[in-house]
């Protein structure tokens, strides 16, 4: 599949949420510029993403990010040869920007273009950092939105043996964050509140579901956490904030971990990789690491960076799409709901 | 002079190219709001039945609003990304003074363009002899009507209403203005490209004029190389819709309405669905 001798320059696009992200990437792993335009510090006051508020702001930043994306990179238009863009999952009014501004791209500039799948894009984010790193292995993706376990048999071939039932791990993060008031976005403030917290202080449940070894539930522990905040506040204790984000954030590691490592010796596949916005999270690293060689497996996280979303790993994505001969046209579409392996 | 001009903020997706006073393709679909899969395609097979290779184009048109958010997104990004390719100015044009524009400069009446804005709101303005008599708004549709009767010569003055809102609020224009009223059909009912494409090449012909510059010259420069834009014409960076509408969230925080996202809320969170967005 892979031509050695032909260097392919790709555009990334990325709307999906609350980044507004371009980025230039060479032969889908050396990243030329990676830009990102957070609108976080504006969603923070209202405590979640707005999304039609994410939409505007897209459309306010989308052509200057671009034009940065491409300077950083040393190069004009003439320099790029493909563009790729997320076409969903995400956000449907904060993907259109990003969609239709690539369809008119690639359409003025007489460019291929090629719709990608967002949790594709994050799983891609490893073969950023680790060049060396080849198919097969078992990826977690989790952030606010997904929360997924497949095992990566190729470039473009995912197997999905596992998803969460019920919120996304980094909804979690977001919800419990909210409820001890340290606000949002939940994932790094939990991690570092957690820092200096007991573990084992509190015993929250670990969601599991029946038959289903590698799904996921996260709803029965949020509960748990918001009861057990609720009896506190109720008996007018002071909530040891560091005590309870390091129990609760135990208690989702525990699961995730447990169960891709449980995948990976399934499957017999020697590597581990995670992705998404959790996976910059501390313990998750650190412990996915330890149960790794225990089992004498590889794990791999992307750089932080490239965690959270970012138009490096769309471009990325993008160039295997290409590869495997992905081509969209004017016609392409957002698709708010699009799963891993579909298109 | 060859402008391209887009308009996709109401339920009608339309292309059109004007060169010089000379409307050379319009591609107008009334369907249904699909125009984030059909907007571009229409923009391509126009220009290719016309002959007209996209670098050619001296400038890019666009409705601005107000209308369907999403809408308006849809055609800003796709104007946005069109000049940003081809290195061509945008033309920043009210959507309710587009459709007006060709019948407000045929008449000394008042053209009334009224779009269904809910809530017993509409986007609204009122144009005479093709300039503001009311400026661009949302309102409620009462308050809109008196202040059309409250128009100097209001007596002896006809009204043309047009736009989607009409449909919707026909028989309170027809009550509360108690006299006789136009409401336009056909051609003149809704949002077009051609009326974007007329009153755009007027806007760009007057800032060209201004500063003493050629459409010709403009294209060669790039429109990255000129750096004297004003008012409705811009480069690609700058351009965003005009919703006329804050957010419902900034509504919401303004008024009040929205709980300090610092205080514990659980039940809000235990509520079955996600708390990580705010529903629009």
């Amino acid at each position: 599949m892979m031509n050695e001798n032909r260097n392919l320059t790709i555009l990334g696009i990325e709307s999906s949420c609350d980044e507004t992200a371009a980025a230039v990437v060479r032969n889908g792993r050396e990243v030329l510029s990676n830009v990102i335009s957070s609108q976080i510090d504006i969603h923070t006051v209202y405590g979640g993403v707005v999304p039609e508020i994410a939409s505007r702001m897209h459309c306010e930043q989308i052509n200057g990010v671009i034009r940065l994306a491409l300077k950083q990179a040393g190069l004009d238009f003439g320099g790029i040869d493909i563009i790729a863009v997320t076409k969903g999952p995400g956000l449907v009014g904060a993907l259109l920007v990003g969609v239709s501004e690539a369809k008119a791209l690639a359409y003025a500039l007489h460019k291929p273009l090629v719709g990608v799948n967002h949790i594709e894009g994050h799983i891609a984010a490893n073969y950023i950092t680790h060049p060396d790193l080849e198919p097969p292995y078992v990826c977690l993706v989790v952030s606010g939105g997904h929360t997924h376990l497949a095992v990566v048999r190729g470039y473009r071939d995912f197997e999905l043996v596992g998803a969460t039932q019920d919120d996304a791990a980094g909804e979690t993060f977001d919800k419990v964050a909210r409820a001890v008031g340290l606000g949002y976005p939940g994932g790094p403030k939990v991690d570092k509140a957690a820092a200096g917290g007991n573990p084992h202080a509190v015993e929250f449940p670990r969601g599991e579901v029946r038959d289903r070894p590698y799904d996921f539930t996260f709803s029965g522990l949020k509960s748990a956490v918001l009861n057990y905040i609720n009896l506190a506040n109720m008996k007018g204790e002071t909530l040891n904030v560091a005590d309870i984000t390091a129990s609760f954030q135990k208690s989702v590691v525990e699961s995730l971990v447990s169960r891709t490592v449980r995948c990976a010796e399934h499957y017999g596949i020697k590597t581990v990789a995670a992705a998404g916005g959790v996976s910059a999270n501390s313990a998750l690293r650190r412990e996915l690491a330890e149960a790794c060689a225990g089992k004498g497996m590889r794990c791999l996280y992307p750089e932080p960076v490239y965690c959270t979303d970012n138009a490096a790993m769309i471009a990325s994505a993008g160039y295997y799409a290409y590869l495997d001969g992905v081509r969209d046209d004017e016609f392409l579409n957002a698709d708010p709901n699009l799963k891993l392996g579909y298109r | 002079m060859r402008i391209l001009a887009i308009e996709s903020s109401g339920l009608t997706a339309s292309a059109a190219v004007m060169e010089e006073d000379l409307l050379k393709a319009e591609f107008t679909v009334s369907n249904k709001l699909t125009h984030s899969e059909t907007l571009l395609p229409m923009v391509r097979e126009m220009l290719k039945i016309s002959g007209i290779a996209p670098e050619t184009l001296d400038a890019v048109a666009v409705s601005a609003g107000p209308g369907s958010f999403t809408g308006l997104r849809i055609g800003a990004a796709t104007a946005k990304g069109l000049a940003l390719a081809l290195n061509r100015p945008v033309i920043s044009v009210s959507a309710l003074q587009a459709m007006s524009y060709g019948l407000s400069i045929l008449s000394d009446a008042v053209i009334c363009p009224v779009m269904d804005a809910r809530r017993g709101q509409v986007y609204c303005a009122a144009y005479r002899c093709g300039a503001s008599v009311i400026a661009e708004d949302a309102r409620d549709i009462h308050e809109y009507l008196e202040s059309l009767a409250a128009l100097e010569d209001a007596a002896e003055t006809e009204f043309i209403f047009i736009g989607d809102g009409v449909p919707v609020h026909a028989e309170t224009i027809s009550s509360e203005l108690d006299r006789d009223v136009i409401f336009a059909g056909g051609q003149f009912n809704r949002q077009r490209a051609a009326g974007v494409a007329e009153l755009g090449t007027v806007l760009y012909r007057n800032w060209l004029v201004r500063h003493g510059l050629t459409a010709a010259e403009v294209s060669a420069a790039g429109a990255d190389g000129i750096d004297c834009y004003d008012g409705a014409v811009m480069n690609s960076d700058s351009f965003v819709p005009q919703y006329l509408r804050q957010t419902q969230a900034e509504r919401e925080m303004k008024a009040g309405l929205l709980e300090d996202p610092g205080l514990h809320s659980l039940k809000k969170m235990q509520d079955k669905g996600s708390g990580r967005k705010i529903k629009e």
